[in-house]
């Protein structure tokens, strides 16, 4: 079998049992401004709206006999239960508003409120994407001004803006990659793909969903890729390259030219995860670095809301050599006049871009919504803010490093870029493992970093403060991770094992809801009788 | 920098500490040539100045509560209750990540865990997930997933589903080597794709209501594919229909994916969206996508967790279900929030609204000489054939502030077939003047 | 009846030419905890180290891979209700499926028990 063993701990052993004997029970379950919130499934609401609908008397019925007889079973709440219900639950969230979110990896930066006043606009918010080209000239321009600045910014001639996500700009870079390939008659044999161990899991996953076979490249002894174990791999059967830049483990590929050379001579393609631009946003350019695709996490580097997990947005910037296989639609410039491109066909017969289109990602134009915002926020930084901001991101992650590493111990020497990788090993015969050492950050009122990823560092704690942090802030975070590591060198593990205790839930019993999944409300399921 | 929190005097501070001369120490490892380019951009400006800039933009553009409306085919203009904007905006929901720390995002996991149970009674099925990105994006990976399924390779796919999702399907199974077959646009739901299902059809997608606006019987589609082992995909765009119509769940679809924009999601020039995946329980381990379930805390108190997560890219990688990382968070809480006002009662008296508008705007303009309903059965949108070409007339209305409706030849294009069919929504926000406007305008462009 | 051993942490009982299949308890405590256990249908055939299960825990999702060329003639189902066997009894009850030979020489290629032991131990 394969042994797939990295990854966090999930057994319920490392769930201690941690209800304290002194804990105060209260009639309600509440704990004051903690309110227990039920499903809106056990609100005996099956009956109930809490919408006016203009009421008609029915005067026609043109549904073909196909009417909706049986009961839905969809509870209705009024305004002010339905207020309530929502608020409640929000109270159980952690949020970037709410404190420091460190997570490595995802660029947990502020998103400035005029973004969303701006994406509101009903200018932009209550306009259809199959409007008659006049009627919607500014929204077009919009997409085209943003198009833009991504290229200017990335050094890149073109780029597909329809990705609806991070992922699904990394599959429309590979899918441009094997068109280009496929165009080149070498379908047939340029069928891997190299890729570095400490890669996001999407990498292999999206090769993998373009037909290609995976190759891990090593890292060497700094966290970076192996130049001579990569050429060693390259051949006339190799397609391209995933590597991401700045790396997962933090660190700036310092031979990315040479990797670029090393690929393009052996006739494959380079692919940057851009998941990590925000280090080197206006500091430096993929296109200079010889890149030829790379996806860019709006939702990440440009400040657009992560919303609890999406929706994200990931145009992908592409190189002369794969602009013509970009994807449909696009937005072409003609002096005033601006034109969208919908159909492979009529890509074709234009000049720039996706002549030879491998096709469409989705059914519009891309994540329009999230367009706006990201401009917004580019409008506002301008080339000036935008550099700042790349510059205090990479600066409070080397604080952070450069405070932590007296009691924590870092995986790599030197500096990082805009974030800072840990190992466990300060925790070595403490009994204390990354996750307990994780969830007593929550204790301590603060998100955890990046856990047990990249896989390539053992027990990983990846932390990227982000350029949204004061220098106050950081501090205190600091302060009380310093503070936790001496505590469980101190051998207080039974703190760690029983974190979070000031959470509205305390450790959650993941092999309990993968062994007998409950996946959604029945009248008679024990999530119903469990309240 | 209204963004940027440090100081000159923090930064001094803060590279001392860390050991640093200057700035660029922490980027040495960047190759000298390609630091610090200069760029063609401007600097940064005041918020008032970026509302300037981006409002004139946003004034170019014709939005569609301005005047007389019908767009439809795969987005529809909805009313959304202010309540859903609120909690929507709320930090708390708005700013929080991916509920990978399950004690401190109950709240997000709870909502996905209703809009999963809901998404599930609506569409007819057992599970649905946590959203994807849209409803075409879904339906690609229905596609996907029937070939992990039945280990077959070819995708049948009705004249009837929007050629946009078509497209996308397409794209993502041609990638892997798959079969793609599309019918002929099928405007008056004629086809006979029950017949064209073999022992090699790894699944056939039917839309319904379709992309003209059909109402469509899958019952004996969904009977022939059980015969010959595929699977039956149903596509819903106009999700408000099933507050009126069979769910595909009941007609007996093994996979439902749909289109969430309608319930509490604006229009916004395409995205973002949420996508609705359903299927049955059977199948669950091959399904795309995020998954919230219940469980227990170390106290034995209910709560949720991201689960069978083994499916996805960061454990499986190379051999995940689908390279999906992201669901459609926030679009999922607005949906549930708007469902939740609704419930039951509310979405059945919408769907009758929305039914009502559509009759009523097909009444009046089917009066207007030259111009014939394709429909037999319908729920909010339907398809006109008029006596020339649909957009030359689209642009003609445009210029009177009437958007009449998405030509056929946008989607299906240069096909002749399409050239005079004109898709018409009519949804609650549509008025009787909005009606005669359109009625008298339309005389007025044919005569 | 030897017992015998992969370099992938799964053990043979070979009994005539039918071999019982399992994972090694070092393979059960990798993973964690077992939450779900697929089985090939019996009857289908599988090359030598050809994918013929999966086993998942929370955290981990593992392929398991058929030891020897030959036909599947019984699975245990009992794993497949109840996952958490696989971690109570690895290598014994919690076996996943009986195997019927094809080739008896693939054998040589295993490993004794001391040989996995030695493996285990260069871990």
């Amino acid at each position: 079998m394969t042994m797939n063993s990295e990854g966090r701990p999930t057994r319920a052993e490392t769930i201690a049992t941690s209800v304290q004997p002194d804990e105060r029970q209260t009639a309600s379950g509440n704990r004051g401004l903690r309110i227990e919130e039920p499903l809106i499934f056990e609100k005996d609401a099956f009956a109930r709206t809490g919408v006016d609908v203009r009421t008609v008397r029915p005067r026609k019925n043109r549904l073909g006999g196909l009417e909706r007889n049986a009961s839905i079973g969809l509870p209705g709440l009024s305004e002010p239960e339905t207020m309530r219900h929502f608020v409640r639950l929000s109270h159980k969230n952690y949020a970037i508003d709410v404190g420091p979110f460190p997570l490595g990896s995802c660029t947990m930066k502020h998103n400035p409120r005029l973004n969303e006043k701006m994406a509101r606009l009903p200018g932009f918010a209550d306009i259809h994407p199959l409007q008659p080209e006049s009627t919607v000239q500014g929204a077009l321009e919009l997409i085209d001004t943003l198009a833009d600045w991504l290229k200017e910014l990335t050094g890149m001639p073109a780029v597909a803006m329809s990705p609806k996500a991070g992922a699904h700009g990394e599959l429309c870079g590979m899918m441009a990659i094997k068109a280009a390939i496929t165009a080149r008659g070498e379908a047939d044999t340029r069928k891997r793909v190299l890729a570095p161990e400490s890669a996001h899991g999407t990498n292999p996953a999206t090769a993998a969903q373009c037909g290609f076979k995976v190759d891990a490249i090593p890292a060497n002894e700094d966290g970076r890729v192996d130049l001579e174990a990569l050429k060693a791999k390259l051949g006339p059967d190799v397609a391209g390259i995933m590597v991401t830049n700045p790396n997962t483990c933090g660190l700036f590929e310092r031979d990315i030219r040479e990797i670029a050379d090393a690929v393009h001579e052996a006739g494959g393609y380079f692919y940057c995860d851009g998941a990590n631009f925000n280090a080197i946003m206006a500091k430096a350019r993929p296109g200079d670095l010889g890149v030829d695709a790379m996806h860019i996490n709006l939702h990440k580097t440009f400040s657009t809301p992560h919303g609890g997990g999406g929706p994200g947005s990931g145009p992908t910037v592409l190189s002369e050599a794969l602009a013509p296989f970009a994807p449909v639609p696009f937005v072409r410039r003609d002096g005033e006049r601006f034109s969208l491109i919908e159909t492979r066909r009529a890509a074709k017969s234009t000049d720039g871009e996706g002549q030879e289109s491998f096709g469409r990602m989705t059914a519009f134009h891309g994540q329009m919504g999230m367009f706006v915002r990201a401009l917004s926020y580019m409008l506002s930084h301008g080339a000036d803010g935008l550099k700042r901001a790349a510059e205090d991101a990479v600066l409070n992650a080397n604080y952070v490093l450069a405070r932590l590493k007296s009691e924590m111990t870092p995986a790599f020497n030197g500096y990082c870029m805009h974030e800072a990788l840990f190992d466990d090993r300060f925790l070595k015969d403490t009994g204390v493992e990354t996750i307990d050492f994780a969830k007593a950050m929550i204790d301590e009122g603060y998100h955890p970093m990046t856990m047990y990823f990249p896989l390539v560092v053992h027990g990983a704690m990846l932390i990227e403060p982000t350029e949204s942090e004061s220098k106050a802030e950081l501090d205190k975070f600091c302060d009380s991770l310093l503070s936790l590591a001496r505590r469980a060198k101190a051998g207080e593990t039974e703190m760690f094992k029983t974190a979070p205790q000031f959470a509205p839930r305390k450790r959650l019993d993941e092999t309990a809801a993968a062994r007998k999944p409950i996946l959604s409300w029945k009248p008679s399921a024990p999530a119903a009788a469990a309240e | 920098m209204r963004y940027l929190p440090l100081s000159d005097v923090d930064r001094q501070q803060m590279l001392s500490v860390v050991g640093a001369p200057n700035i660029n120490t922490l980027f040495e490892d960047v190759p000298d040539d390609f630091l610090d380019p200069s760029l063609e951009l401007p600097l940064h400006k005041s918020e008032l100045d970026v509302e300037r800039i981006l409002g004139s933009l946003a004034k170019k553009n014709r939005a569609a509560t301005n005047g007389p409306f019908f767009l439809g085919a795969g987005a529809y203009k909805h009313h959304v209750p202010s309540t859903v904007d609120h909690i929507i905006q709320r930090s708390e929901f708005l700013t929080a990540y991916t509920p990978y720390q399950p004690e401190i995002a109950q709240g997000t996991l709870q909502y996905l865990f209703e809009f999963q149970t809901q998404g599930a009674a609506l569409t007819g099925m057992e599970v649905a997930n946590a959203s994807m990105y849209d409803g075409s994006t879904a339906c690609a990976e229905a596609a996907l997933m029937a070939r992990r399924v039945t280990k077959r390779k070819k995708v049948l796919m009705s004249g009837g589903l929007h050629p946009h999702y078509a497209a996308v399907t397409r794209t993502n199974s041609e990638l892997i080597g798959d079969t793609v077959e599309y019918n002929e646009l099928d405007p008056s739901a004629g086809e006979d794709i029950a017949a064209q299902i073999d022992d090699e059809t790894s699944c056939v997608i039917v839309q319904t209501p379709d992309a003209f606006g059909n109402v469509r019987d899958l019952r004996p589609i969904a009977s022939a594919a059980r015969e010959k082992g595929a699977l039956l995909v149903a596509v819903v765009t106009e999700i408000m229909a099933l507050g009126a119509i069979e769910s595909p769940g009941e007609m007996g679809a093994d996979i439902v994916v749909a289109e969430g924009q309608s319930i509490g999601n604006g229009l916004n020039f395409g995205g973002p969206y949420v996508g609705l995946f359903a299927t049955r329980s059977k199948y669950v381990r091959s399904m795309p996508g995020r998954l919230c379930g219940v469980t227990e805390d170390a106290s034995g108190e209910r709560g949720f967790v991201l689960t069978l997560s083994t499916r996805e890219q960061h454990i499986r990688r190379d051999k995940a279900t689908s390279n999906i990382c992201t669901n459609s968070g926030l679009c999922a809480l607005a949906f549930t929030v708007h469902m939740t006002l609704l419930g039951e009662v509310g979405l059945r008296s919408l769907a009758a609204a929305n039914h009502d508008a559509a009759c009523k705007a097909a009444d009046a303009l089917t009066s207007v000489p030259g111009v014939e309903i394709i429909n037999k059965a319908y729920f909010n949108e339907f398809t006109l054939r008029l006596p020339k070409p649909a957009a030359e007339v689209v642009e003609t209305l445009a210029s009177e502030n009437i958007i009449a409706g998405v030509p056929a030849s946008r989607l299906w294009t240069e096909t002749p077939a399409a050239e005079n069919l004109l898709i018409v929504a009519a949804t609650e926000c549509v008025t009787d003047d909005d009606i005669d406007a359109y009625t008298t305008a339309l005389k007025k462009v044919l005569s | 009846m030897a017992k015998k051993y992969t370099k992938e942490h799964e053990w043979l009982l070979i009994d005539g030419d039918i071999a019982t299949v399992g994972i090694t308890p070092h393979a059960a405590e990798q993973l964690g905890d077992v939450v779900f256990v697929e089985l090939p249908d019996v009857g289908s055939s599988y090359e030598k180290d050809a994918d013929m299960a999966v086993v998942e825990s929370v955290k981990a999702a593992s392929d398991v891979y058929a030891p020897v060329t030959g036909e599947i003639v019984e699975i245990n189902n009992t794993i497949v209700d109840e996952p958490a066997k696989v971690n109570e009894d690895p290598a014994g009850a919690a076996w996943f499926v009986k195997l019927k030979l094809a080739n008896a020489a693939e054998l040589e290629s295993l490993l004794s028990e001391e040989q996995y032991k030695e493996l285990l131990e260069a871990l």
